[in-house]
């Protein structure tokens, strides 16, 4: 409902198939019965050169593994999209490291000069306070570079263990952790937050908690449905019959296997994230002036848009680029993925 | 048919009642104090027992949300305490407001979305199927308060084709209403163009390749009646699939549009009641909204199994 699309970039959504979308394609399913072939030969007791043989086959399982990851990075490499995109966000990621260092003071105020348009001294004009607008639409990144992919990390560290349980253990629990998860889904996430901010207060922690536990919901089910479509495999029972315990084959035997539709997800819902984050700021729930955050500029300098409208205009262009390029990251990654 | 609609409005009732309950949470029980995170930290402890005592605070939990759901229902929303009005009307009128808005926008989203989608479709993998592609997706993943900003200089700063403001003045007749909401209405076309656009064309994509078509080509039919004839009313049923799960983004997307247009509408009266603290006005305008959100929902769950026999049978 309010968060169950997907990102609209990446590859070809299948209208006929909805559940554990990655790890279905051909060639990751015989790479996964050989791996299961391996598992279940390893476990057999060996005698002396089956030992041996087991070891070769860990050997030549490593070596497929690098060759893998050696062919997904090349891809990688090669895709349009995901190199523009991560060129966008590192460029964002060093002005929000670096670029005080580099541009004039964004807090600096100079009451003679304000609203002046773009001119050499000051790039991009100058703001309502007299501020440098180039430099507080460069330190602007370091907020949002913060709240979003933090909260994203807590969104995927809680979806992974509440989909890992639900999914592994079913029945009762799963009912009961997937009908609490709907609550949460029952308003739209904006409102939701709004809610939350309003009424605790909004720090940078409260709103990085808030976005992550909002979001996981949706990184929850992901992970359930990736966790339903392993557990009947032969290495989860082998795991199973050796006498795991249950914690350890979620996390050593389940979750290595279900990496990659967590990423996935992860890269989508940082998008979002960055865009909650900043449409929070926007709506007055996000940080305070005198900070630089993009949504938080853009709220408070849209009234000098017909008389300065650099001041609303660069920043805005800055929070676009960021919020393509993430999504252009995904789509490199899940097309590169999906082949 | 109408058992499924039956079976959907029974579900509605616990997920509803969780919800306000969650509302209700969030909205009372969270800040600890209702009086103190309503008068703020300067009032004295006396004050706010004051008014906990006036607004029923000082009961148990379960009575004040027995009280506050039975009120509710029978419509006694209270009255608001910074505007000191009741909630009732004034919730109704702002949700009009934003009806009248979301209205506009899907009619304007609709038609614009499958048209550029089935276009980009039928050209697969072209130039143009790249282009409209790559630019719908664009719009949709940007803020759309900062499409909005950017419109807003352009068309109504700039080139002053269109009203900065989102109301014409009072007594204005109704078609003079809808140009002032174009301007609005764009933004939230955005964010669900791409979405559905995408949709439309792998559903045409996906029809394409049908061997009914393949037919309707070699039997000599004009492109036009394939196009409008077969193309286009089977790749429909995915988008307006897809339309109704748009709804919560739609909700969301009216909040930061009539918070940056300043149109009196449900979305900017919830963002004035969570920062002025104003929680009977906030309670009942979110309530409401999920009220909304569950019913469209609802509503465009029956229109996919309208257009799909086999959910139809199923349920």
């Amino acid at each position: 409902m309010s968060d169950e699309r997907n990102t609209p970039f990446g590859p070809e959504p299948d209208l006929e198939r909805r559940v554990g979308q990655l790890g279905d394609d051909p060639e990751m399913l015989e790479l996964r019965a050989d791996a299961a072939v391996r598992a279940r030969e390893a476990e057999l007791p060996g005698t002396g050169p089956r030992q041996e043989k087991v070891l070769e086959a860990d050997a030549a399982a490593a070596a497929e593994q690098r060759r893998q990851r050696r062919y997904l990075v090349r891809a990688l490499l090669r895709s349009p999209t995901f190199m523009t995109g991560l060129i966008i966000v590192l460029f964002w990621v060093f002005m929000a490291c670096f670029s005080t260092l580099i541009t004039q003071d964004p807090y600096a105020q100079d009451a003679l000069n304000s609203l002046k348009a773009p001119s050499p001294s000051h790039w991009f004009g100058t703001d309502d306070l007299g501020r440098d607008v180039f430099a507080r639409a460069m330190a602007g990144a370091r907020t949002v570079l913060i709240i979003a992919p933090l909260a994203t990390i807590l969104a995927l560290l809680w979806g992974a263990i509440i989909g890992l349980i639900a999914g592994f253990w079913r029945g009762l629990t799963d009912e009961v952790m997937m009908r609490l998860i709907d609550v949460l889904l029952a308003l739209p996430i904006i409102i939701t937050s709004i809610l939350i901010l309003s009424l605790l207060g909004s720090g940078t922690a409260i709103i990085i908690v808030t976005i992550g536990a909002l979001f996981t919901p949706v990184v929850s089910r992901t992970v359930r449905a990736a966790v339903i479509g392993e557990r009947e495999r032969e290495y989860v029972m082998a795991a199973r019959l050796r006498g795991e315990r249950s914690a350890f084959v979620m996390a050593r035997e389940i979750l290595p296997n279900i990496t990659q539709p967590i990423i996935v997800e992860g890269t989508v819902r940082l998008g979002y994230a960055v865009f909650t984050a900043a449409t929070l700021s926007f709506l007055g729930f996000g940080l305070a002036p005198p900070s630089a955050d993009w949504g938080l500029t853009i709220a408070t300098e849209r009234v000098f848009l017909q008389i300065a409208p650099w001041t609303v205009l660069f920043p805005a262009a800055a929070l676009a680029s960021l919020v393509v390029a993430v999504n252009l990251i995904t789509d490199g990654l899940g097309r590169v993925w999906s082949k | 048919m109408l058992r499924l609609i039956g079976r959907r409005l029974l579900l509605m009732v616990p997920t509803l009642i969780l919800a306000s309950m969650l509302i209700f949470a969030l909205a009372e029980v969270l800040p600890g104090d209702v009086g103190r995170s309503i008068l703020g930290p300067y009032a004295t402890q006396e004050q706010v027992e004051i008014l906990n005592k006036q607004l029923g605070a000082d009961k148990p939990l379960y009575e004040r949300y027995l009280a506050w759901a039975g009120n509710f229902v029978t419509g006694d929303w209270g009255d608001s305490l910074l505007l000191k009005v009741p909630v009732l009307p004034t919730v109704m009128k702002a949700l009009g407001n934003s009806l009248v808005l979301a209205a506009f926008a899907l009619v304007i989203i609709v038609p614009t979305s499958i048209l550029l989608g089935v276009w980009a479709g039928l050209r697969r993998d072209s130039v143009l199927d790249r282009t409209i592609t790559i630019s719908t997706l664009s719009m949709t993943v940007i803020p759309e308060f900062v499409s909005g900003v950017v419109l807003l200089y352009v068309f109504a700063v700039w080139l002053k084709w269109l009203p900065v403001t989102a109301m014409p003045p009072d007594g204005a007749p109704f078609y003079e209403r809808l140009y002032y909401l174009i301007l609005p209405a764009i933004p939230l076309m955005f964010l669900e163009l791409g979405y559905i656009a995408r949709m439309a064309r792998v559903g045409t994509v996906q029809v394409l390749a049908m061997p009914y078509i393949r037919t309707a080509v070699l039997k000599g039919l004009p492109r036009r009646r394939v196009v409008f004839g077969h193309v286009l009313r089977n790749a429909m049923v995915p988008t307006v699939t897809v339309i109704g799960s748009q709804v919560g983004w739609l909700i969301g997307g009216l909040v930061v549009i009539e918070t940056l247009f300043v149109y009196p509408g449900i979305g900017k009266l919830m963002v004035d009641a969570a920062q002025t603290h104003d929680i009977p006005l906030l309670e009942a305008s979110v309530l409401m909204v999920a009220i909304l959100y569950m019913v469209s929902n609802l509503f465009a769950d029956i229109v996919v199994a309208l257009l799909n026999p086999r959910i139809r049978a199923g349920a």
